[in-house]
Protein backbone atom coordinates (compact mmCIF):
# COMPACT_ATOMS: atom_id res chain seq x y z
CA UNK A 1 0.00 0.00 0.00
CA UNK A 2 0.86 3.76 -0.53
CA UNK A 3 2.55 5.36 2.22
CA UNK A 4 0.65 8.71 2.40
CA UNK A 5 -2.94 6.66 2.53
CA UNK A 6 -4.51 5.43 6.02
CA UNK A 7 -3.72 1.71 6.93
CA UNK A 8 -7.28 0.71 7.67
CA UNK A 9 -10.37 2.88 6.55
CA UNK A 10 -13.39 3.53 9.45
CA UNK A 11 -16.62 1.62 8.31
CA UNK A 12 -18.24 4.47 7.47
CA UNK A 13 -15.62 5.71 4.75
CA UNK A 14 -15.40 2.31 3.99
CA UNK A 15 -18.99 2.11 3.28
CA UNK A 16 -19.29 5.55 1.79
CA UNK A 17 -16.76 4.83 -0.95
CA UNK A 18 -17.88 1.23 -1.65
CA UNK A 19 -21.61 3.22 -2.72
CA UNK A 20 -20.08 6.14 -4.46
CA UNK A 21 -17.81 3.55 -6.48
CA UNK A 22 -20.78 1.40 -7.29
CA UNK A 23 -23.11 4.49 -8.26
CA UNK A 24 -21.01 6.24 -10.70
CA UNK A 25 -19.75 3.40 -12.05
CA UNK A 26 -23.61 2.03 -12.35
CA UNK A 27 -24.57 5.41 -14.09
CA UNK A 28 -21.79 4.77 -16.33
CA UNK A 29 -22.80 1.24 -17.15
CA UNK A 30 -26.65 1.88 -17.63
CA UNK A 31 -25.39 4.93 -19.98
CA UNK A 32 -23.41 3.16 -22.24
CA UNK A 33 -26.01 1.16 -22.66
CA UNK A 34 -28.92 3.12 -23.30
CA UNK A 35 -27.06 5.40 -25.64
CA UNK A 36 -25.61 2.33 -27.17
CA UNK A 37 -29.35 0.48 -27.52
CA UNK A 38 -30.18 1.51 -31.13
CA UNK A 39 -27.20 1.39 -32.87
CA UNK A 40 -26.90 -1.92 -31.71
CA UNK A 41 -30.69 -3.14 -32.75
CA UNK A 42 -29.41 -1.74 -36.18
CA UNK A 43 -26.70 -4.03 -36.35
CA UNK A 44 -28.66 -6.99 -35.33
CA UNK A 45 -32.11 -5.89 -37.38
CA UNK A 46 -29.19 -5.84 -40.51
CA UNK A 47 -27.71 -9.32 -39.41
CA UNK A 48 -30.56 -10.92 -39.00
CA UNK A 49 -31.93 -9.50 -42.65
CA UNK A 50 -28.20 -10.37 -43.90
CA UNK A 51 -29.02 -14.13 -42.84
CA UNK A 52 -32.06 -14.80 -44.55
CA UNK A 53 -30.53 -13.41 -47.65
CA UNK A 54 -27.62 -15.69 -47.50
CA UNK A 55 -29.94 -18.66 -46.68
CA UNK A 56 -31.69 -18.25 -49.62
CA UNK A 57 -28.03 -18.07 -51.55
CA UNK A 58 -29.17 -14.68 -52.62
CA UNK A 59 -26.88 -12.59 -50.75
CA UNK A 60 -25.05 -9.63 -52.97
CA UNK A 61 -21.42 -8.18 -51.39
CA UNK A 62 -22.59 -5.40 -54.29
CA UNK A 63 -25.72 -3.62 -52.74
CA UNK A 64 -26.11 -2.93 -49.44
CA UNK A 65 -27.96 -5.20 -47.31
CA UNK A 66 -30.86 -2.80 -46.76
CA UNK A 67 -31.22 -2.41 -50.18
CA UNK A 68 -31.15 -6.39 -50.96
CA UNK A 69 -34.07 -7.02 -48.04
CA UNK A 70 -36.10 -4.38 -50.00
CA UNK A 71 -37.26 -7.55 -52.43
CA UNK A 72 -37.92 -9.44 -49.23
CA UNK A 73 -41.91 -9.51 -48.01
CA UNK A 74 -42.55 -10.65 -44.45
CA UNK A 75 -45.61 -12.33 -43.93
CA UNK A 76 -47.70 -13.62 -41.11
CA UNK A 77 -48.69 -17.34 -41.80
CA UNK A 78 -51.84 -18.92 -39.09
CA UNK A 79 -49.49 -21.88 -38.78
CA UNK A 80 -52.78 -24.14 -38.01
CA UNK A 81 -54.85 -22.95 -41.11
CA UNK A 82 -51.31 -22.27 -43.25
CA UNK A 83 -53.57 -18.73 -44.07
CA UNK A 84 -51.65 -15.69 -44.53
CA UNK A 85 -53.00 -13.63 -41.27
CA UNK A 86 -52.67 -9.34 -42.02
CA UNK A 87 -54.99 -8.46 -38.43
CA UNK A 88 -51.53 -8.35 -36.69
CA UNK A 89 -49.37 -5.56 -37.17
CA UNK A 90 -45.76 -7.54 -38.59
CA UNK A 91 -43.51 -4.27 -37.30
CA UNK A 92 -44.13 -5.20 -33.73
CA UNK A 93 -44.15 -8.81 -34.08
CA UNK A 94 -41.35 -10.99 -32.14
CA UNK A 95 -42.05 -14.70 -31.75
CA UNK A 96 -40.18 -15.23 -29.05
CA UNK A 97 -42.51 -12.92 -27.22
CA UNK A 98 -45.28 -13.94 -28.66
CA UNK A 99 -44.32 -18.15 -27.75
CA UNK A 100 -44.47 -16.76 -23.99
CA UNK A 101 -47.65 -14.55 -24.74
CA UNK A 102 -51.15 -16.36 -23.32
CA UNK A 103 -53.43 -14.93 -26.45
CA UNK A 104 -50.52 -14.89 -29.34
CA UNK A 105 -49.27 -18.33 -27.69
CA UNK A 106 -49.81 -22.39 -27.45
CA UNK A 107 -48.30 -24.99 -26.09
CA UNK A 108 -46.90 -27.78 -28.24
CA UNK A 109 -48.20 -31.04 -27.06
CA UNK A 110 -45.23 -33.73 -25.65
CA UNK A 111 -45.92 -36.21 -28.73
CA UNK A 112 -45.58 -33.03 -31.39
CA UNK A 113 -42.54 -31.33 -29.62
CA UNK A 114 -39.70 -33.40 -31.20
CA UNK A 115 -37.52 -30.10 -31.22
CA UNK A 116 -38.03 -29.60 -27.46
CA UNK A 117 -39.71 -25.99 -27.91
CA UNK A 118 -42.31 -26.22 -25.34
CA UNK A 119 -44.38 -23.28 -26.68
CA UNK A 120 -44.55 -21.55 -30.21
CA UNK A 121 -47.00 -18.80 -31.27
CA UNK A 122 -50.05 -19.35 -33.23
CA UNK A 123 -48.34 -17.58 -35.90
CA UNK A 124 -45.44 -17.75 -38.17
CA UNK A 125 -43.09 -15.64 -39.72
CA UNK A 126 -42.50 -16.39 -43.53
CA UNK A 127 -40.06 -14.08 -45.87
CA UNK A 128 -40.91 -14.16 -49.05
CA UNK A 129 -38.56 -13.69 -52.56
CA UNK A 130 -40.89 -12.61 -55.41
CA UNK A 131 -39.78 -12.95 -59.50
CA UNK A 132 -42.32 -11.35 -61.58
CA UNK A 133 -45.03 -11.45 -58.98
CA UNK A 134 -44.46 -15.03 -58.15
CA UNK A 135 -42.62 -16.37 -55.29
CA UNK A 136 -39.08 -17.69 -55.53
CA UNK A 137 -38.10 -18.62 -52.86
CA UNK A 138 -39.81 -19.23 -48.88
CA UNK A 139 -37.63 -18.34 -46.17
CA UNK A 140 -38.70 -20.02 -42.62
CA UNK A 141 -37.67 -18.76 -39.01
CA UNK A 142 -36.52 -22.36 -37.35
CA UNK A 143 -35.58 -22.64 -33.85
CA UNK A 144 -34.66 -26.00 -31.90
CA UNK A 145 -32.87 -27.38 -29.39
CA UNK A 146 -29.43 -29.03 -30.39
CA UNK A 147 -27.18 -30.69 -27.70
CA UNK A 148 -26.97 -27.93 -25.31
CA UNK A 149 -28.63 -24.44 -26.48
CA UNK A 150 -31.65 -23.77 -29.15
CA UNK A 151 -30.16 -23.03 -32.57
CA UNK A 152 -31.97 -20.28 -34.32
CA UNK A 153 -31.75 -20.19 -38.19
CA UNK A 154 -33.56 -19.54 -41.38
CA UNK A 155 -34.76 -22.46 -43.90
CA UNK A 156 -34.54 -21.23 -47.51
CA UNK A 157 -37.45 -23.00 -49.53
CA UNK A 158 -37.34 -23.06 -53.56
CA UNK A 159 -40.87 -22.29 -54.72
CA UNK A 160 -42.21 -25.73 -54.79
CA UNK A 161 -42.16 -25.80 -51.92
CA UNK A 162 -40.05 -28.58 -51.05
CA UNK A 163 -36.72 -28.28 -52.42
CA UNK A 164 -34.12 -26.75 -50.27
CA UNK A 165 -32.25 -23.92 -51.09
CA UNK A 166 -30.05 -23.09 -48.02
CA UNK A 167 -29.87 -23.19 -44.41
CA UNK A 168 -28.26 -20.89 -41.97
CA UNK A 169 -27.77 -20.54 -38.41
CA UNK A 170 -27.47 -17.14 -36.51
CA UNK A 171 -27.38 -18.46 -33.08
CA UNK A 172 -26.43 -21.62 -30.98
CA UNK A 173 -24.29 -22.50 -28.10
CA UNK A 174 -23.27 -25.94 -29.77
CA UNK A 175 -19.54 -27.08 -28.57
CA UNK A 176 -17.01 -25.41 -30.57
CA UNK A 177 -14.90 -27.28 -33.17
CA UNK A 178 -17.97 -30.02 -33.33
CA UNK A 179 -21.55 -29.31 -33.19
CA UNK A 180 -20.77 -25.33 -33.87
CA UNK A 181 -19.13 -27.15 -37.37
CA UNK A 182 -23.34 -26.51 -37.90
CA UNK A 183 -22.00 -22.95 -39.62
CA UNK A 184 -19.38 -24.72 -41.68
CA UNK A 185 -20.22 -23.00 -45.22
CA UNK A 186 -18.81 -26.80 -47.01
CA UNK A 187 -21.68 -28.47 -44.45
CA UNK A 188 -24.50 -25.44 -45.11
CA UNK A 189 -23.94 -26.32 -48.83
CA UNK A 190 -24.23 -30.14 -48.83
CA UNK A 191 -27.93 -28.66 -47.54
CA UNK A 192 -29.11 -26.99 -51.19
CA UNK A 193 -31.46 -29.30 -53.15
CA UNK A 194 -32.27 -31.40 -51.17
CA UNK A 195 -35.86 -32.51 -50.31
CA UNK A 196 -37.98 -32.02 -47.85
CA UNK A 197 -41.34 -34.05 -48.12
CA UNK A 198 -41.48 -37.93 -49.46
CA UNK A 199 -43.92 -39.14 -51.73
CA UNK A 200 -46.22 -39.01 -48.93
CA UNK A 201 -46.20 -35.37 -48.14
CA UNK A 202 -44.03 -36.59 -44.94
CA UNK A 203 -40.75 -34.43 -43.66
CA UNK A 204 -38.23 -37.22 -44.09
CA UNK A 205 -35.87 -34.64 -44.71
CA UNK A 206 -32.28 -36.17 -42.11
CA UNK A 207 -29.12 -35.51 -40.51
CA UNK A 208 -27.13 -38.63 -41.10
CA UNK A 209 -24.64 -40.67 -39.20
CA UNK A 210 -21.32 -40.78 -41.44
CA UNK A 211 -21.62 -40.16 -44.81
CA UNK A 212 -24.31 -40.46 -47.26
CA UNK A 213 -24.26 -42.60 -50.14
CA UNK A 214 -24.76 -40.90 -53.19
CA UNK A 215 -25.34 -43.43 -56.15
CA UNK A 216 -28.96 -43.51 -55.32
CA UNK A 217 -28.92 -40.37 -57.08
CA UNK A 218 -30.11 -41.47 -60.45
CA UNK A 219 -33.25 -42.57 -62.05
CA UNK A 220 -36.71 -40.78 -61.99
CA UNK A 221 -37.92 -41.46 -58.26
CA UNK A 222 -35.46 -39.41 -55.92
CA UNK A 223 -33.66 -42.14 -53.47
CA UNK A 224 -33.16 -41.66 -49.65
CA UNK A 225 -29.71 -39.87 -50.59
CA UNK A 226 -32.13 -36.94 -51.82
CA UNK A 227 -33.52 -36.46 -48.20
CA UNK A 228 -30.14 -36.97 -46.46
CA UNK A 229 -27.41 -34.88 -45.12
CA UNK A 230 -23.84 -36.05 -44.20
CA UNK A 231 -23.73 -36.09 -40.45
CA UNK A 232 -20.73 -34.08 -38.29
CA UNK A 233 -18.00 -35.92 -36.71
CA UNK A 234 -18.18 -35.98 -33.18
CA UNK A 235 -21.99 -34.06 -33.07
CA UNK A 236 -24.66 -36.66 -33.21
CA UNK A 237 -26.60 -34.90 -31.09
CA UNK A 238 -26.69 -31.88 -32.78
CA UNK A 239 -27.60 -33.36 -35.57
CA UNK A 240 -30.13 -35.19 -34.28
CA UNK A 241 -31.17 -31.70 -32.98
CA UNK A 242 -31.41 -30.45 -36.64
CA UNK A 243 -33.31 -33.11 -37.94
CA UNK A 244 -36.24 -32.61 -34.91
CA UNK A 245 -36.20 -28.87 -35.75
CA UNK A 246 -36.86 -29.03 -39.48
CA UNK A 247 -38.58 -31.74 -39.55
CA UNK A 248 -41.03 -30.08 -36.29
CA UNK A 249 -41.04 -26.76 -38.45
CA UNK A 250 -42.36 -28.50 -41.80
CA UNK A 251 -44.57 -30.89 -40.40
CA UNK A 252 -48.06 -30.60 -39.41
CA UNK A 253 -47.78 -28.51 -36.44
CA UNK A 254 -44.90 -26.22 -37.87
CA UNK A 255 -45.33 -24.64 -41.07
CA UNK A 256 -46.82 -28.22 -43.06
CA UNK A 257 -50.41 -26.49 -43.87
CA UNK A 258 -48.62 -23.44 -44.91
CA UNK A 259 -46.24 -25.06 -47.18
CA UNK A 260 -48.95 -27.82 -48.43
CA UNK A 261 -51.00 -24.99 -49.38
CA UNK A 262 -48.06 -23.20 -52.07
CA UNK A 263 -47.23 -26.66 -53.12
CA UNK A 264 -51.14 -27.31 -54.45
CA UNK A 265 -50.61 -23.11 -56.05
CA UNK A 266 -47.63 -24.63 -57.61
CA UNK A 267 -48.32 -27.49 -58.97
CA UNK B 1 9.68 13.54 -14.25
CA UNK B 2 9.54 13.64 -18.17
CA UNK B 3 12.10 10.70 -18.07
CA UNK B 4 9.91 8.17 -15.87
CA UNK B 5 6.91 9.12 -17.91
CA UNK B 6 9.08 7.72 -20.86
CA UNK B 7 9.89 4.48 -18.73
CA UNK B 8 6.83 4.05 -17.36
CA UNK B 9 5.57 3.78 -20.89
CA UNK B 10 8.37 2.18 -22.87
CA UNK B 11 9.32 -0.46 -20.08
CA UNK B 12 6.59 -3.04 -20.56
CA UNK B 13 6.54 -2.66 -24.30
CA UNK B 14 9.97 -5.75 -24.74
CA UNK B 15 11.64 -5.45 -20.80
CA UNK B 16 8.92 -5.94 -18.78
CA UNK B 17 6.34 -6.90 -21.54
CA UNK B 18 3.25 -8.73 -19.60
CA UNK B 19 2.94 -11.61 -21.65
CA UNK B 20 6.58 -12.93 -22.40
CA UNK B 21 8.31 -12.13 -19.27
CA UNK B 22 5.27 -11.85 -16.43
CA UNK B 23 3.40 -14.50 -18.42
CA UNK B 24 -0.40 -13.42 -17.69
CA UNK B 25 -3.45 -12.94 -19.84
CA UNK B 26 -2.25 -15.91 -21.99
CA UNK B 27 -5.46 -17.09 -21.74
CA UNK B 28 -6.97 -14.66 -24.16
CA UNK B 29 -3.64 -14.66 -26.31
CA UNK B 30 -4.88 -18.33 -27.25
CA UNK B 31 -8.51 -17.99 -27.95
CA UNK B 32 -8.86 -14.73 -30.44
CA UNK B 33 -5.76 -14.87 -32.29
CA UNK B 34 -6.82 -17.19 -35.16
CA UNK B 35 -6.97 -14.02 -37.44
CA UNK B 36 -6.27 -10.30 -37.06
CA UNK B 37 -9.29 -8.60 -37.28
CA UNK B 38 -10.26 -9.70 -33.79
CA UNK B 39 -6.62 -9.33 -32.35
CA UNK B 40 -6.89 -5.65 -33.44
CA UNK B 41 -10.01 -4.87 -31.39
CA UNK B 42 -9.24 -7.48 -28.19
CA UNK B 43 -6.24 -5.04 -28.14
CA UNK B 44 -8.08 -2.21 -28.98
CA UNK B 45 -10.51 -3.18 -26.07
CA UNK B 46 -7.72 -4.11 -23.61
CA UNK B 47 -5.37 -0.98 -23.92
CA UNK B 48 -8.86 1.27 -23.59
CA UNK B 49 -9.50 -0.71 -20.28
CA UNK B 50 -6.08 -0.65 -18.86
CA UNK B 51 -5.67 2.83 -19.51
CA UNK B 52 -8.65 3.55 -17.85
CA UNK B 53 -8.76 1.32 -15.24
CA UNK B 54 -5.48 2.78 -14.03
CA UNK B 55 -6.05 6.43 -14.52
CA UNK B 56 -9.32 5.77 -12.40
CA UNK B 57 -7.66 3.46 -9.56
CA UNK B 58 -4.83 6.07 -9.48
CA UNK B 59 -7.24 9.19 -9.04
CA UNK B 60 -9.11 7.16 -5.83
CA UNK B 61 -5.82 5.64 -4.26
CA UNK B 62 -5.83 7.96 -1.26
CA UNK B 63 -9.58 7.26 -1.05
CA UNK B 64 -9.94 3.54 -1.85
CA UNK B 65 -10.13 1.79 2.24
CA UNK B 66 -7.65 -1.02 1.92
CA UNK B 67 -9.76 -4.04 3.40
CA UNK B 68 -11.78 -3.38 0.06
CA UNK B 69 -9.78 -2.16 -2.14
CA UNK B 70 -9.90 -5.30 -4.84
CA UNK B 71 -13.82 -5.22 -4.74
CA UNK B 72 -13.34 -1.65 -5.60
CA UNK B 73 -10.85 -2.20 -8.55
CA UNK B 74 -12.91 -5.05 -10.05
CA UNK B 75 -15.67 -3.08 -10.13
CA UNK B 76 -14.05 0.00 -11.86
CA UNK B 77 -12.00 -2.65 -14.51
CA UNK B 78 -15.50 -4.59 -14.67
CA UNK B 79 -17.81 -1.27 -15.43
CA UNK B 80 -14.87 -0.03 -18.45
CA UNK B 81 -15.10 -3.91 -20.01
CA UNK B 82 -18.87 -3.75 -20.10
CA UNK B 83 -18.82 -0.18 -21.92
CA UNK B 84 -16.23 -1.40 -24.21
CA UNK B 85 -18.14 -4.46 -24.88
CA UNK B 86 -21.40 -2.54 -25.53
CA UNK B 87 -19.36 0.02 -27.81
CA UNK B 88 -18.16 -3.29 -29.72
CA UNK B 89 -21.38 -4.41 -30.72
CA UNK B 90 -22.87 -1.24 -31.67
CA UNK B 91 -19.94 -0.27 -33.98
CA UNK B 92 -17.96 -3.74 -34.72
CA UNK B 93 -21.01 -6.19 -34.50
CA UNK B 94 -19.26 -8.45 -36.67
CA UNK B 95 -15.80 -8.97 -35.05
CA UNK B 96 -17.56 -8.36 -31.84
CA UNK B 97 -19.94 -11.98 -32.48
CA UNK B 98 -16.29 -13.60 -33.16
CA UNK B 99 -14.79 -12.39 -29.93
CA UNK B 100 -17.96 -13.32 -28.16
CA UNK B 101 -17.20 -13.91 -24.59
CA UNK B 102 -13.62 -12.97 -24.80
CA UNK B 103 -14.19 -9.21 -24.40
CA UNK B 104 -16.34 -9.91 -21.51
CA UNK B 105 -13.27 -12.02 -20.07
CA UNK B 106 -10.96 -9.00 -19.94
CA UNK B 107 -12.90 -8.66 -16.36
CA UNK B 108 -10.27 -11.98 -15.77
CA UNK B 109 -6.93 -10.91 -17.62
CA UNK B 110 -4.23 -10.83 -14.60
CA UNK B 111 -2.78 -8.03 -16.52
CA UNK B 112 -5.36 -5.81 -15.90
CA UNK B 113 -5.87 -6.26 -12.52
CA UNK B 114 -2.01 -6.90 -11.61
CA UNK B 115 -1.65 -2.92 -12.98
CA UNK B 116 -3.87 -1.81 -10.64
CA UNK B 117 -2.65 -3.45 -7.91
CA UNK B 118 1.21 -3.34 -8.10
CA UNK B 119 1.09 0.35 -10.13
CA UNK B 120 -1.59 2.44 -10.27
CA UNK B 121 -2.43 2.09 -6.31
CA UNK B 122 1.05 3.80 -5.70
CA UNK B 123 1.64 6.47 -8.39
CA UNK B 124 -0.73 9.43 -10.04
CA UNK B 125 -3.42 9.74 -12.34
CA UNK B 126 -1.05 10.58 -15.09
CA UNK B 127 1.73 8.33 -14.65
CA UNK B 128 -0.56 5.53 -14.21
CA UNK B 129 -2.71 5.87 -17.36
CA UNK B 130 1.07 5.49 -19.12
CA UNK B 131 1.38 2.49 -17.04
CA UNK B 132 -1.97 1.11 -18.15
CA UNK B 133 -1.27 2.50 -21.72
CA UNK B 134 2.41 0.59 -21.85
CA UNK B 135 1.05 -2.47 -20.97
CA UNK B 136 -1.96 -2.63 -23.22
CA UNK B 137 0.22 -1.93 -26.09
CA UNK B 138 3.30 -4.62 -24.90
CA UNK B 139 0.56 -7.07 -24.78
CA UNK B 140 -0.94 -5.87 -27.89
CA UNK B 141 2.11 -6.47 -29.89
CA UNK B 142 2.17 -10.02 -28.73
CA UNK B 143 -1.37 -10.18 -29.94
CA UNK B 144 -0.51 -8.99 -33.07
CA UNK B 145 2.92 -11.22 -33.86
CA UNK B 146 1.01 -14.31 -32.86
CA UNK B 147 -2.32 -13.26 -34.66
CA UNK B 148 -0.55 -12.55 -38.25
CA UNK B 149 1.32 -15.34 -38.22
CA UNK B 150 -1.55 -18.08 -37.75
CA UNK B 151 -3.71 -16.02 -40.29
CA UNK B 152 -0.53 -15.64 -42.72
CA UNK B 153 0.43 -19.60 -42.44
CA UNK B 154 -3.36 -20.93 -41.07
CA UNK B 155 -5.64 -19.52 -43.79
CA UNK B 156 -2.52 -17.76 -45.84
CA UNK B 157 -4.75 -14.39 -45.60
CA UNK B 158 -3.83 -11.21 -43.57
CA UNK B 159 -6.89 -9.28 -42.21
CA UNK B 160 -8.77 -11.58 -44.75
CA UNK B 161 -6.63 -10.16 -48.10
CA UNK B 162 -5.19 -13.24 -49.67
CA UNK B 163 -1.38 -12.82 -49.22
CA UNK B 164 -0.56 -16.71 -49.98
CA UNK B 165 -2.85 -18.28 -52.39
CA UNK B 166 -4.03 -21.54 -51.10
CA UNK B 167 -4.46 -24.99 -52.97
CA UNK B 168 -8.05 -25.16 -52.53
CA UNK B 169 -9.09 -21.63 -54.27
CA UNK B 170 -6.37 -22.69 -56.80
CA UNK B 171 -3.36 -21.71 -55.48
CA UNK B 172 -0.10 -23.51 -54.47
CA UNK B 173 -0.38 -22.77 -50.71
CA UNK B 174 -1.51 -25.75 -48.40
CA UNK B 175 -2.60 -23.75 -45.38
CA UNK B 176 -0.89 -25.41 -41.94
CA UNK B 177 -4.47 -26.40 -39.88
CA UNK B 178 -2.22 -26.64 -36.46
CA UNK B 179 -1.95 -22.52 -36.88
CA UNK B 180 -5.47 -22.85 -36.14
CA UNK B 181 -6.01 -24.42 -33.36
CA UNK B 182 -4.67 -23.40 -29.51
CA UNK B 183 -1.70 -25.35 -29.53
CA UNK B 184 -0.04 -23.19 -31.88
CA UNK B 185 -0.37 -20.25 -30.17
CA UNK B 186 1.47 -21.37 -27.47
CA UNK B 187 4.22 -22.48 -29.49
CA UNK B 188 4.65 -19.29 -31.13
CA UNK B 189 4.89 -17.68 -27.67
CA UNK B 190 7.44 -20.26 -26.84
CA UNK B 191 9.42 -19.15 -29.74
CA UNK B 192 8.51 -15.47 -28.70
CA UNK B 193 10.10 -15.46 -25.97
CA UNK B 194 12.80 -17.71 -26.54
CA UNK B 195 13.45 -14.79 -28.98
CA UNK B 196 13.70 -12.00 -26.47
CA UNK B 197 15.60 -13.75 -23.88
CA UNK B 198 18.77 -14.36 -26.82
CA UNK B 199 18.35 -10.86 -27.21
CA UNK B 200 17.83 -9.72 -23.44
CA UNK B 201 19.35 -12.02 -21.44
CA UNK B 202 18.79 -9.61 -18.18
CA UNK B 203 15.27 -11.39 -18.86
CA UNK B 204 16.56 -14.85 -17.91
CA UNK B 205 15.55 -16.20 -15.08
CA UNK B 206 18.69 -18.15 -12.52
CA UNK B 207 17.84 -21.68 -12.16
CA UNK B 208 15.56 -22.06 -9.55
CA UNK B 209 18.03 -24.72 -7.73
CA UNK B 210 21.46 -26.36 -8.99
CA UNK B 211 22.75 -29.99 -9.31
CA UNK B 212 26.01 -30.08 -7.09
CA UNK B 213 28.48 -31.98 -9.30
CA UNK B 214 30.77 -34.64 -6.53
CA UNK B 215 33.90 -35.30 -7.68
CA UNK B 216 35.06 -38.56 -6.87
CA UNK B 217 37.91 -37.83 -5.14
CA UNK B 218 35.76 -35.67 -2.50
CA UNK B 219 34.38 -37.31 0.27
CA UNK B 220 30.90 -38.39 0.09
Amino acid sequence: MSPDSKPIAGIGKTLTVAMLVSLVCSLIVASATVLLRPLQAKNETLSRQQNILAAAGILRADQSVAEQFKRVEMRLVDLATGEYSDDIDLSKYDPQAAARDSVLGVNISAENDIAGLKRRGKHGVVYLVKHDGRIRYIILPVRGYGLWSTMYGYLALERNANTIAGLRFYQHGETPGLGAEIDNPDWLAQWTGKYVYDTDGKPVIEVIRGKVIADSISGATPGDAEYQVDGLAGATLTGRGVTNMLRYWLGADGYGPYLARIWDEHS
Amino acid sequence: MASKAKQVLLRPLIDENPITLQILGICSALAVTTSLLPSLLMSLSVITVIAFANASIGALRHHIPTNIRIIVQMTIIASLVIVADQMLKAFAYESSRQLSVFVGLIITNCIVLGRAEAFAMKNSVGLSFLDGLGNGIGYSLILILVASTRELFGSGTLLGYTILPSVSTGGWYEPNGLMLLPPSAFFIIGLIIWAIRSWKREQVEGPEFRIRHVHRTEEM
